[in-house]
């Protein structure tokens, strides 16, 4: 797959890319087995730079194993040993960026999803998921330095995406799915708080906000993920990337060749085209033309709009350090955002989004700024989906 | 419809447990039959329910809670409905497959079938095919229902109707298939009986399948 990659990068005279190995569970479980199948794409790669000069870097995500068991043990059990060990192999046999999709209170954010609670989605995020990331990403930092590759990022994958998926399959309205795309977006900014630098990983719909705060570089997935999963801004996602993904394609043979090297081609014209935008001086028209054909055309893509990332990553500034309350300034800009949408006539909202719409947000009055207050107040069986201890909390 | 059995109706459709354990109770004790309180009053409602989810009007949280009002008033008709030999629509084993931790679906499914008044016996996921084969031989089993997510654990399902055949009880058990990546032709590949695209129409696929 990597030769055939790179062959066709050879082919469209593209000097430069990124391949992403993300892993399967059990190349996680046994990390040799990981570093194993790093070190071969590696050594294609590098084949291909000293024979035709092709510059790339290759991502390897490692697989959140952690996951399996539930209520999962996050800090203290063998799956997050296992992680540890395949990050520090796979960055030896050659990773140049180390990723991660985690999955830190997805426990209880799963849960709160299908049952549209806003409590339990803001507690998940701003509490359990930004302690895990922090404990998580101050690990992996420490490995990517010691091995002198890029700590790349983290994404809200496991939280945003799913929702966005259930709200595909009309399983959630899309109204709470796009509440959630700026909850999360508080929590993959703490892996860069602990030294992540990008390029952040292309499943985060939610980087331009990250990268609006910090200056990080992002790669973005958008129309040319739609082999993996369909997404309402497929266009607008690529307006501020730094990199232009394609997620993951499964790899069948179709009349040009092989599906990862087709979707290489694709990437490859995306990316002439906005690199030829750039030099003459038309990014911005490119970038905007991107945001125009997509912002107002479903409900999602209101909060993706670049002025709705601008407002969000100056509202995260504005609440200071905790994540909690970034979490909580994310829900009411979300919400405002999508009821001024909603009086302006801007989106169609059918009947059903409309009653969530209104639910959700006299829900988000009632949230108290406290997260111990909001624990308390979380239902009984939501507390026992998580280990506090796991998380740095204790009861 | 009788207004008490109306009322346990509509407090399904709003989710509303109070009312239906109320209500139930309340019918329970005016003589009603279980089996018109379970059939007329509650299975109605989750299929209606279930029509809602299909013309997007219900999200999966309102089936949920729509799901838990009915649960809570089964609970009071279940023993009433063994000492009346009612007996489940039928048996179901239900699970996401050997690899698989992803359980949303499953659990909808699970949850639309119990509804519509299947005995469930939930495996959970990452289930080997040792495991299905074992359901259904302990609970004789109508119905297997398997989830996969990924086009890497499909194959699993394959494997487990194998082992079903390997048991000797392939012929004696349905077994329906679902998931993102599942399509009508693979499930005819791998001699499932069938597939649904969502939980509300696993529902009538699984009476199809039993004939109900």
């Amino acid at each position: 797959m990597t030769r055939r990659i790179l062959q066709r990068a050879v082919e469209l005279k593209q000097e430069t890319l990124v391949l992403e190995f993300e892993q399967l569970y059990e190349l996680t479980q046994y990390p040799h087995w990981g570093a194993y199948v790093t070190s071969d794409i590696k050594e294609v790669m590098e084949e291909f730079n000293r024979t035709h000069g092709v510059k790339s870097a290759l991502r390897v995500t490692i697989a959140d194993i952690r996951d399996k068991e539930r209520p999962p043990r996050m800090r203290s059990g063998e799956p997050m040993q296992a992680m540890l060990k395949a990050f520090d192999q796979c960055a030896a046999a050659g990773a140049d960026i180390l990723s991660i999709e985690s999955t830190g209170g997805k426990e209880l954010t799963d849960r709160a999803l299908l049952d549209g609670d806003l409590g339990g989605l803001v507690y998940g995020l701003g509490v359990l998921a930004a302690n895990d990331m922090a404990y998580l990403w101050d690990h992996i930092v420490e490995i990517a330095h010691r091995h002198r590759v890029i700590a790349g990022g983290d994404t809200a994958c496991g939280f945003a995406n799913t929702a966005m998926q259930l709200a595909h399959q009309r399983m959630l309205p899309k109204v709470l799915a796009a509440v959630v795309r700026l909850m999360a977006a508080p929590r993959s900014l703490v892996a860069i708080e602990r030294g992540a630098t990008g390029p952040l990983k292309d499943c985060a719909y939610e980087n331009p906000i990250l990268k609006a705060i910090s200056g990080v570089p992002i790669s973005m997935e958008g129309k040319t993920s739609a082999c993996a999963h369909s997404s309402p801004y497929g266009n607008l996602a690529a307006a501020v990337c730094d990199l232009w993904s394609n997620e993951s394609v499964q790899d069948v043979k179709l009349l040009s060749g092989y599906t990862p090297e087709i979707f290489t081609e694709m990437l490859i014209y995306d990316c002439r085209l906005m690199n030829t935008a750039l030099r003459q001086n038309a990014g911005g028209i490119m970038r905007d033309l991107l945001v125009q054909s997509d912002h107002k055309m479903d409900i999602q893509s209101l909060v993706m709009d670049l002025e709705v990332c601008f407002e969000a990553a100056r509202r995260i500034k504005e609440s200071g350090a905790d994540s909690y309350a970034r979490t909580l300034a994310m829900t009411r800009l979300a919400l405002e955002v999508l009821m001024k949408a909603y009086q302006d006539n801007v989106v169609e909202f059918s009947r059903s989004e409309t009653r969530w719409l209104k639910q959700l947000n006299e829900a988000v009055q009632s949230l108290p700024t406290e997260p111990g207050e909001l624990r308390n107040h979380l239902k009984a069986e939501y507390i026992s989906l998580f280990i506090p201890a796991e998380y740095g909390l204790w009861n | 419809m009788e207004a008490i059995l109306q009322a346990i109706y509509d407090g399904i459709i709003d989710g509303n447990k109070d009312q239906v354990t109320a209500k139930v109770q309340e019918a329970l004790d005016s003589g009603l039959p279980p089996e018109i309180i379970l059939n007329q009053g509650m299975v109605a409602a989750m299929t209606e329910v279930g029509r809602l989810f299909e013309e997007g009007e219900y999200f999966v949280p309102e089936m949920l809670v729509a799901a838990r009002a009915m649960q809570a008033g089964l609970a009071l008709l279940k023993p009433k409905l063994v000492q009346a030999d009612v007996k489940a629509a039928g048996k179901v084993v239900a699970g996401t497959v050997k690899g698989d931790l992803h359980d949303i679906g499953k659990n909808l499914v699970c949850m639309m079938l119990e509804g519509a008044s299947f005995e469930i016996i939930d495996l959970g996921s990452d289930v080997s095919p040792e495991q299905f084969v074992e359901a259904v031989q302990a609970h004789k089993a109508d119905i297997v229902a398997m989830s996969a997510l990924l086009t890497t654990t499909m194959p699993n399902m394959k494997v487990t109707i194998d082992a079903l055949k390997a048991a000797g009880i392939r012929d004696k058990v349905k077994v329906m298939v679902g998931g993102a990546p599942v399509t009508p032709e693979f499930a005819r590949e791998i001699g499932a009986d069938g597939t649904a695209p969502d939980a509300s129409q696993a529902v009538t696929l699984a009476k199809s399948l039993i004939g109900i």
